[in-house]
C-alpha cells in the first residue's frame, strides 16, 4: 500500500471535517426527504458531522440524491451534478433511488440513479430513518477519509441522458427493455 | 389585484425559479415577470416528479395498488390510501367495522398533526425565522414517535387494508398517545402565541398574499388556504367518511386571507386534532379490525372518494371492470387547485415575500405531478382512441 502524503493526508482530513451537501429530489414521493430534513434537526442533528444542507450547487460537495430520477428531472440532476465543484460524491437515498422501488415499470421513471450519476453510497428503506441516513453518510466519509486513491476528477465523465418525449422507444432513446408487467396485461388483453 | 400575463412576453425581465432551489425543496420551476422588485406575473411549470402513477396503477392488482397509491405522497400517505380503500370498500360494498373506522381517523389525524407541523417549520424557515423551525421540527418527533409505536414506520404507515385496518392500539399505547398529545398542546399554544405577536414574524406574514373569499371560491381554492379565507370547506364536516360522524370536527376559519391567516388556521386545526385522538384513543369501539370476506375480483362500476387531506380535499375516481385490478385510477390532490391561487396573488407582492407565499399553500408537488407536457413548442397531435390504443400496445410490447 502506498503512503499517502502529507499534503493529500490533510486535504482528506478538511473534506471529512465539513462537507456541505445538496438535496435533490428527482421524483420522490417527499418521505426519504422529509426524512432528511428530519435528520438536519435537533433529535439527530447532522450538523454535529459538519455537514450543511446547502441552496447552491457551487457550494456542495455531497449531492444527496432522492426519487427515482423521473424522466424531466433526469437534465436537472445533471447539471447540478455538473455544477459541484471536483471532488464530488452522490449518495442515493431511499429504494427508489437505488432500483425504482415502487415505481419500478412506471413509464416516466428512469428507476436508478446509478444509470445516470456515479453513486457513491446507497442508503435502502422506504424510506430509511434519519439514524439510517447519518449511517450512510458517515461511512461515504469514513470511506473518504480512508481512501489511498488520489481523488480522481470526474466532471468530463460522459453522462447518458435520456429526453423526455413522447415515444423513446420509437426514436431509438431507450433501448432497455423494462416494461415488462405493462406487457403482459396488454398482451392479455389483446388474446 | 393585477391579473396574471405569461411569462413569456419578451419585453419584461422574468426572473426564473427552480427546479433546483434553495427555498424549495421539491423539484418546481416558476417564472416571475418583474418591474423592478414588484412581480407583475407569475407562471409555473409542474411536472418533474411526474412518475406514471395512474398508469402504473393499472398494471397491478388491487392489493398492490394499495402500497403504489400510498406513495404518490410521503407526508400524507395514509389518507391517500383511506380514499383508496373506502372507494373500493363502497364499490364491492363491504361494512368495515366502527373499530377500523376509529383507527383511520386516530392515524389521519396523527398524520394532520405531523403535516401542519413540518409545514410550519417550513414556512417559518423561509421567513428567515430558522429558530421557529428547529423547535416545531423537535417537538414534531412526539408524534413521529407515536406513529412509530403504532405502526412501525414513521412515513408510510400502511395502517389501512381492503376492509378495515391492520393494527390496533394497547393500552400502553393509548396512554403514549394521549400523554403525547398534552405536551403537544402546550407546545401549540406557545407556537400560536408566536406566530401572532412575535413583530419580526407578523412582518413577513401579516397582510401578504391577500386573497378574498370571492376569490378563493372563484379560484378553486381549498384546504387551510380557503378556510384561511373564510371558506367554510371541510370535507370531514360536509361529507364525513370513515370515523368523522362519531367524532365530529369544527370548522376553523379566519376572515383575514393573508399568510398569517393561514398560520392561525393551520395551528388552531392541530387542537381539533388533539382533541380528537384523545377522543378516539380514550373511547376506541369494540369489533373486528377487518371485513372477515374481502373479495379479489371487486364488481364492475366506478365510484368517487373524497377525503380531507392535510393540505384539503383529495380526490379519487376508480373504475373497475370486474377484475383483479383497476381499469383506471384517477387522483386529484388538494395542492392543484391551490396552485392557481398563488400566482394570481403573486402579483403585486415583491420578489422576497415569494417563498413565503409559495410554501404558504402547502405545496406538495410530489402530489400534484399526475400529467406532464411533452410538446412544449405548442405543436398539436391528434391521434384518434384506436391510433392511441395501438401505440401504447406497440410501446409496451
Amino acid at each position: 500500500m502506498q503512503r499517502r502524503s502529507i499534503l493529500d493526508q490533510l486535504k482528506s482530513w478538511a473534506r471529512v471535517n465539513s462537507p456541505w451537501a445538496i438535496h435533490y429530489n428527482s421524483g420522490g414521493c417527499n418521505g426519504c426527504d422529509i426524512e432528511l430534513l428530519a435528520t438536519t434537526t435537533p433529535r439527530y442533528d447532522l450538523e454535529r458531522f459538519g455537514i450543511k444542507l446547502q441552496g447552491s450547487p457551487r457550494h456542495a460537495d455531497i449531492l444527496l440524491a432522492t426519487g427515482p430520477a423521473t424522466l424531466q428531472s433526469i437534465e436537472p440532476l445533471r447539471r447540478i451534478y455538473t455544477q459541484m465543484p471536483d471532488p464530488k460524491y452522490v449518495v442515493a437515498i431511499g429504494s427508489c433511488a437505488l432500483s425504482g422501488g415502487v415505481f419500478h415499470g412506471c413509464y416516466n421513471v428512469l428507476g436508478d440513479l446509478s444509470r445516470i450519476l456515479p453513486v457513491d453510497a446507497y442508503i435502502p428503506g422506504c424510506p430509511p430513518r434519519p439514524e439510517a441516513i447519518i449511517y450512510g453518510i458517515v461511512a461515504l466519509l469514513n470511506s473518504v477519509r480512508n481512501s489511498d486513491q488520489k481523488i480522481t476528477f470526474t466532471s468530463d465523465i460522459e453522462l447518458d441522458i435520456a429526453e423526455p418525449v413522447l415515444f423513446p422507444r420509437e426514436r431509438g432513446e431507450i433501448t432497455q427493455p423494462n416494461r415488462q408487467p405493462h406487457a403482459d396485461r396488454y398482451l392479455r388483453r389483446e388474446s | 389585484m393585477a391579473t396574471v400575463v405569461s411569462a413569456s412576453d419578451q419585453s419584461r425581465f422574468i426572473v426564473p425559479i427552480g427546479p433546483q432551489h434553495p427555498a424549495l425543496k421539491e423539484p418546481g420551476h416558476f417564472e416571475f415577470t418583474v418591474d423592478g422588485e414588484i412581480i407583475t406575473g407569475a407562471s409555473a411549470r409542474l411536472g418533474y416528479v411526474h412518475r406514471g402513477i395512474e398508469k402504473g396503477a393499472e398494471s397491478m392488482n388491487w392489493t398492490q395498488c394499495l402500497y403504489l397509491l400510498e406513495r404518490i405522497c410521503g407526508i400524507c400517505s395514509h389518507i391517500h390510501s383511506i380514499a383508496y380503500c373506502q372507494g373500493l370498500e363502497k364499490l364491492a360494498d363491504i361494512e368495515i367495522s366502527p373499530k377500523a373506522r376509529a383507527m383511520r381517523t386516530l392515524v389521519a389525524e396523527l398524520e394532520r398533526i405531523h403535516s401542519h407541523m413540518l409545514w410550519w417549520g417550513v414556512a417559518a424557515h423561509e421567513g428567515g425565522f430558522d429558530t421557529l423551525f428547529m423547535y416545531t421540527w423537535r417537538d414534531r418527533e412526539i408524534v413521529m414517535d407515536l406513529l412509530e409505536t403504532i405502526s412501525g414506520n414513521r412515513v408510510n404507515y400502511s395502517v389501512n387494508v381492503i376492509g378495515g385496518v391492520r393494527l390496533d392500539l394497547s393500552p400502553e399505547q393509548v396512554t403514549k398517545i394521549v400523554s403525547g398529545m398534552k405536551k403537544l398542546e402546550e407546545r401549540t399554544k406557545h407556537y400560536l402565541e408566536i406566530v401572532t405577536n412575535d413583530s419580526s414574524f407578523l412582518a413577513r406574514t401579516r397582510g401578504i398574499g391577500v386573497m378574498t373569499r370571492e376569490e378563493a371560491q372563484r379560484l378553486g381554492a381549498v384546504g387551510p388556504t380557503a378556510r384561511a379565507s373564510n371558506v367554510c370547506r371541510d370535507v370531514r364536516v360536509d361529507a364525513p367518511y370513515a370515523g368523522y360522524h362519531e367524532y365530529p370536527v369544527k370548522i376553523v376559519t379566519d376572515t383575514a386571507g393573508d399568510l398569517k391567516a393561514r398560520f392561525v388556521v393551520r395551528i388552531k386545526e392541530l387542537f381539533e386534532s388533539y382533541r380528537i385522538i384523545t377522543n378516539v384513543a380514550q373511547n376506541m369501539p369494540e369489533g373486528e379490525l377487518k371485513a372477515r370476506r374481502v373479495p379479489r375480483k371487486i364488481p364492475a362500476g366506478n365510484v368517487i372518494s373524497r377525503v380531507e387531506a392535510p393540505r384539503g380535499e383529495l380526490f379519487y375516481y376508480i373504475e373497475s371492470g370486474g377484475g383483479e385490478g383497476p381499469e383506471r385510477i384517477k387522483v386529484r390532490t388538494p395542492t392543484l387547485p391551490n396552485w392557481g391561487s398563488v400566482l394570481t396573488m403573486a402579483a403585486g407582492l415583491r420578489l422576497a415575500d415569494v417563498p413565503m407565499l409559495l410554501v404558504g399553500i402547502d405545496p406538495c408537488f410530489s402530489c400534484n405531478d399526475r400529467l406532464i407536457r411533452l410538446n412544449p413548442d405548442g405543436k398539436q397531435q391528434t391521434l384518434t382512441w384506436q391510433q392511441l390504443r395501438d401505440r401504447g400496445i406497440e410501446y409496451y410490447r
